[in-house]
């Protein structure tokens, strides 16, 4: 299976998911600049994390009008898999591929953490190797991961089943302690309604080996090979 | 002479603003106890050509703001137009 990753100026985890996808999970990488056009044929594109364009003026903002984004929109409105994690999560939502917005962390702090996040959908291209409530242990490492929409959208999501992964305490419980930023609903990753976009602010990038602390990651990249392979659920 | 706008980018009332709420903590103790709301926001300064008319200058500036300067799900914007 063939991904892509996008590089921004200021893109920070491109080679961790180039690593991942190369030498963990064993599939062919191409890294695609912003101001490139061709994604190069890819079934998957990964947008990284990172601090694109410096987060001037919000985070994602102007990345989102660097010419590869109209490519990923196109790939994307074909049913091509994106999967956006962390400042590729917010990049995705500027850009209006995922709803809602990433606000500053309630406790205006970056944080860099191990946390637990609660599979509530296994029914999508990034999560089909999950067991429905299964906890995965996952790293984040933001300042801008406090998830909002307005209560509209926010029952549309739920409606459509579109609030993927949750934070959660280690045993699953959803607990305000265990909402590290104030995300709206304990959210930590949603689909589209089509479910071929994902976004997230927990890095399964930067959790594909024990080595890491946590192999939790592989059931992304897992499920995401196993729903171009025609194995999904 | 060209034409400068001053925009205006706040987020909207209903969402949360910890930074504007650490900034009245502050004030608050800082003495300024009648001060009962702080809400942050950004400020940017655009310059444009004098030979666009006003009308056109607004109509820029608002696909701007739309566009860019400001993130509807989140932010509202206003914006003023002067000589100078």
């Amino acid at each position: 299976m063939r991904f892509s990753v996008t590089v921004f100026p200021g893109s920070n985890c491109d080679h961790d998911c180039e690593y991942v996808v190369r030498n963990v999970m064993g599939q062919p990488v191409e890294m695609v600049w912003h101001k490139e056009t061709d994604l190069r044929n890819p079934d998957c594109v990964v947008v990284p994390g990172g601090f694109s364009y410096g987060d001037y003026l919000r985070t994602g903002a102007i990345a989102r009008f660097s010419p590869v984004m109209k490519s990923v929109a196109d790939f994307a409105a074909k049913g091509g898999l994106v999967i956006g994690i962390c400042n590729g999560f917010q990049i995705l939502c500027e850009a209006g591929l995922l709803p809602g917005a990433l606000l500053r962390n309630k406790n205006l702090k970056f944080i860099c953490q191990n946390v637990y996040i609660r599979v509530e959908e296994t029914n999508t291209p990034f999560t089909n190797a999950c067991q429905k409530g299964q906890v995965l242990k996952i790293p984040i490492a933001h300042g801008e991961g406090n998830y909002f929409i307005d209560p509209a959208g926010l029952q549309k999501l739920k409606d459509s089943r579109q609030i993927v992964v949750r934070y959660c305490d280690p045993k699953g419980q959803l607990t305000a302690e265990a909402n590290p930023n104030g995300s709206m609903d304990s959210i930590a990753g949603i689909c589209n309604e089509k479910r071929n976009v994902f976004g997230l602010m927990p890095h399964p990038d930067r959790s594909g080996e024990d080595i890491l602390g946590s192999h939790d990651g592989q059931f992304i990249w897992k499920s995401i090979l196993n729903s171009l392979a025609g194995v999904g659920k | 002479m060209g034409w400068h706008v001053s925009v205006y980018v706040t987020l909207k009332p209903s969402v949360m603003d910890p930074q504007g709420a650490t900034v009245q903590r502050a004030l608050n103790q800082m003495g300024y106890k009648a001060v009962t709301g702080v809400r942050m926001g950004k400020f940017t300064e655009l310059e444009f050509d004098g030979a666009l008319s006003e009308a056109e200058v607004k109509k820029q500036a608002d696909e701007i703001c739309d566009k860019l300067l400001a993130n509807p799900n989140i932010e509202s914007y206003r914006f003023s137009v002067e000589r100078k």
